[in-house]
């Protein structure tokens, strides 16, 4: 919440979160409450945090209810209500509640945390499992979700109606869940504090939809119709998406006995010429990379789509991190050049994705894109994203061409591929450096030639305008990437609104880096600010590598789960606005 | 009008690529990629019809030896790639040939899978007891006493059992050959290809340089006195009483070979987009 977003008593944005123990509802409810605000209209973001327990630890569900579309999470939370305390003071740093915030518990449940109340919260008991109880069949999470919706001033119709699409089924479960919500609902009317939102911007055809999702999407909108798969969160969502939808389009899934496997499986599919991905996270990455190393060497297109966790090692699976971008950029070993894309919000998770599949394919290179728990596992109301450009086709060699080489050493270092099937073209790929038949070779002269060859693919490559996202205009820019693209951005709109200037860059392809294009982005620019979520400032560190960054350089950076929030950002460009 | 071509029926010399093999004289596998070969004619396969997948190893060296399409990959990774390639491609038929060390030590978790999946392959293990590439050292299959720079005191582990694992993990074909046979080695590799689902051929390929005393297993070998059996229990009784050297096929399972949930390709991506449309 901040001051800037209230007017005439009504509010752009509202966050809420509800938290209780396993089974007590929380996700159910939140999903709810989502949806119906989709209903009503406007966007909105659901992020998810969570104990260890596998079933029935505490949980969290955080809302972002808005006006205007956006993937942040705002500095403090308006509402947290709970259906009960246990374990709930874990979040409080996930949490952040501020003097104006309100604090709803249930009195039977014990008092609320001292994390909590310390923030000045307005604490409101509110009986909510005596409440379910004059309803038969009623849950308290139910009556929860009618008190959160009120308090954000969302219509009845909406809530009812979002009830109603989850509770399929009908029959008393309905009418227990509707009359629980409608209590819920008049108790918020005897609250002292509410924060009604303000009405919401027309617009039609927008998606609820999760950055796995997304993923999986752009996947197949990108020609992949082989999924290898190995169980990992917080990936998982995207694999299991893609079972039922490969089937559909006439793909094929297969689950993996392991990592190992499922990275050699893609390179098989795609040496068969199906495009070919698999979806993990930091542990699954680091066994994959001794294979994506002989999709570099052996000339074959995947996709490994990497949704990062915390590290080092099994590190917090269910928290977000941007602590991979190392070893996805640098983790091969040999010189091994291979394309890195990362999207800059949930709906982006499908663009990206989609052009990396179209990357890897069109220069036959193994692609990582480097999306994270919070994307992944977030869900999102967005803007309907725009139809599908053509993604990139393999360069194919036609039967018995003569004197065929398949490594042949072209202009663009794009070779074409003979695909099984074909007569008279038949070739072995193999990891072993190799001439340009392909023939093993231990020669100085074949390795470098064929080093060259692989550079020049990535050198050929023509990103256009996706190579980043540029926003904005001044002397003071903002060097960021993935998921904390959407505080920068949301604390530009703030400055904006007092007429600071500054300049966004959010890099999409991590690798090629681009330091032509981001030189030209960056002219005129006396003040650099890196933002990221890493405890050892890799993305600094990358820049830093590949680029050559003008004027002062400074970091703003935290390792995973807590987000840098807007506020952060916000004062330090108001900071640099002074004279 | 022109009758139409007719394909000269192909021989083993067909299937054989000009490159010189880095094997040492006297390998074992000099023979079995001619019993391949051989095999691959018999079967009237077309060489870009076939696909040969390695890891790595001396007899990783396999594919390109061949005229068939091929893939040299990473150690121990054969099992995994065929999978991918035999799956997104089910027209193609995929042979996986390689080593012990390959395929049951760095393999050997995929050796368990591929067997137990039972996808229409043919894995190829050319076992010499020995990683050859590396000179010298125990694999999987050496014997407890030998004695390497490595393992001065011999390993003191006992040895996997190949057709044991392969049994008891779902093969559905299980077989052994010997390298010296090469004919008997081409029918049991044309039986295995010819054979739904996975089947398991371990071929005794003697390393005359690192184990040179493998020279005498042509002594050893003998075919097996019965016939192949469809019947678990009763392979599993055989391979109780099983010396290491007999030759032939073991089993012959009736387990239906692995079929990808069948894609029905009538949507597009855009039809799936109605989900998350609000």
């Amino acid at each position: 919440m901040t001051d800037a977003t209230v007017a005439n008593g009504r509010v752009e944005s509202v966050s809420a979160a509800l938290a209780g123990s396993g089974g007590a509802g929380v996700m159910t409810a939140g999903n709810m409450l989502l949806e119906a605000a989709a209903q009503a209209g406007y966007f909105g973001l659901m992020t998810r945090t969570s104990g260890p327990q596998i079933r029935g630890g505490e949980a969290a569900a955080m809302l972002r209810v808005s006006t205007f579309a956006s993937d942040s999470q705002d500095d403090r939370f308006h509402v947290l209500a709970a259906i009960d305390w246990q374990n709930v003071n874990r979040f409080a740093s996930e949490i952040p509640l501020g003097e104006a915030s309100l604090l709803i518990g249930d009195p039977a449940q014990g008092e609320p945390p001292e994390a909590f109340l310390k923030s000045g919260a307005r604490y409101v008991p509110l009986p909510l499992k005596a409440l379910a109880k004059q309803v038969s069949g009623g849950w308290p999470n139910m009556v929860a979700l009618g008190v959160l919706g009120a308090v954000m001033g969302l219509p009845e119709e909406a809530l009812e109606r979002a009830v109603r699409k989850s509770m399929k089924k009908g029959g008393e479960a309905l009418a227990a869940g509707l009359a629980a919500v409608k209590l819920g609902m008049a108790e918020a009317a005897k609250l002292e504090r509410s924060f009604p939102l303000a009405l919401p911007r027309a617009g039609a055809g927008r998606w609820l939809i999760s950055g796995n999702e997304a993923a999986g999407l752009g996947a197949l909108r990108g020609g992949v119709r082989f999924v290898a798969a190995y169980p990992i969160t917080p990936a998982t969502e995207l694999l299991e998406w893609l079972s039922p939808a490969l089937t559909k389009v006439g793909g094929t899934l297969v689950q993996a006995e392991d990592e190992l496997a499922s990275i050699n499986m893609i390179l098989g599919a795609s040496y068969g010429g199906v495009p070919a991905l698999t979806a993990t996270s930091g542990p699954g990455l680091a066994l994959m990379i001794e294979a994506l190393g002989l999709g570099v060497a052996a000339e074959l297109p995947i996709v490994v789509v990497d949704v990062m966790r915390t590290g080092p090692s099994t590190g917090i699976a269910t928290k977000t991190e941007q602590a991979d971008l190392n070893i996805a950029m640098y983790g091969l070993h040999g010189d091994a050049p291979h394309i890195v894309v990362a999207p800059n919000s949930v709906a982006d998770c499908l663009a990206a994705t989609q052009w990396a599949a179209g990357l890897a394919e069109s220069l036959q290179v193994p692609a990582i894109v480097l999306s994270d728990q919070y994307f992944g596992q977030a869900r999102a109301i967005i803007d309907r994203p725009p139809g599908a450009p053509a993604s990139g086709k393999r360069l194919l060699a036609q039967p018995n061409a003569p004197a065929y080489k398949r490594y042949a050493l072209t202009e663009s270092g794009v070779s074409p591929m003979a695909l099984p099937g074909t007569p008279g073209v038949t070739y072995t790929a193999d990891g072993l450096e190799h001439n340009e038949r392909g023939t093993p070779s231990s020669q100085a002269s074949d390795h470098l030639a064929q080093m060259e060859k692989r550079a020049r693919k990535l050198e050929s490559l023509d990103c256009g305008e996706d190579w980043a996202t540029l926003e904005g205009e001044g002397d003071v820019a903002v060097l960021t990437w993935g998921s904390c693209t959407a505080p920068v951005r949301e604390a530009f709109a703030r400055a904006r609104a007092e007429g600071i200037q500054a300049r966004l860059v959010s890099l999409r392809l991590l690798s090629p880096a681009q330091p032509a294009r981001l030189a030209k982005a960056l002219e005129g620019v006396k003040r650099v600010l890196v933002v990221e979520q890493s405890f050892s400032g890799q993305f600094q560190r990358y820049l830093k590598a590949e680029y050559d960054l003008p004027g002062e350089v400074h970091s703003l950076r935290r390792p995973g789960p807590l987000p840098i929030r807007p506020d952060e950002i916000h004062r330090t460009l108001k900071s640099w606005s002074r004279p | 009008m022109n009758a139409p071509a007719i394909a000269p029926a192909l021989t083993a010399q067909d299937f054989k690529s000009d490159y010189k093999p880095v094997w040492c004289p006297g390998c074992g596998d000099y023979t079995v990629l001619a019993s391949i070969t051989r095999a691959l004619a018999a079967l009237q396969l077309r060489p870009e019809k076939v696909a040969v997948v390695s890891g790595i190893g001396c007899s990783s060296r396999i594919p390109a030896y061949t005229t068939c399409y091929g893939f040299h990959g990473v150690h121990g990774r054969a099992l995994a790639a065929a999978t991918g390639l035999k799956v997104a491609r089910p027209d193609l038929t995929v042979l996986v040939a390689g080593g012990d060390g390959d395929g049951y030590s760095i393999g050997g978790n995929h050796f368990l899978h591929a067997c137990r999946r039972n996808i229409d392959l043919t894995d190829i293990v050319m076992d010499n007891h020995v990683y050859g590439m590396t000179k010298g050292q125990p694999s999987p299959t050496t014997e407890p006493d030998w004695k390497s720079k490595l393992s001065p005191a011999g390993t003191g582990l006992r040895e996997f059992h190949p057709l044991v694992i392969a049994l008891a993990a779902g093969a559905n074909f299980i077989a052994r050959a010997f390298s010296g046979d090469p004919s008997g080695t081409a029918a049991v590799i044309g039986e295995a290809i010819r054979h739904p689902g996975f089947s398991f051929v371990e071929v005794l390929s003697p390393c005359v340089t690192f184990r040179p005393e493998q020279r005498a297993w042509k002594e050893a070998v003998h075919p097996a006195s019965v016939a192949a059996t469809d019947d678990p229990a009763r392979a599993a009784r055989r391979l109780m009483t099983d010396d290491g050297f007999n030759t032939g096929v073991l089993y012959k399972g009736t387990r239906p070979a692995y079929s990808a949930a069948a894609g029905k390709t009538t949507l597009h991506p855009a039809d799936l987009e109605k989900d998350f449309a609000l």
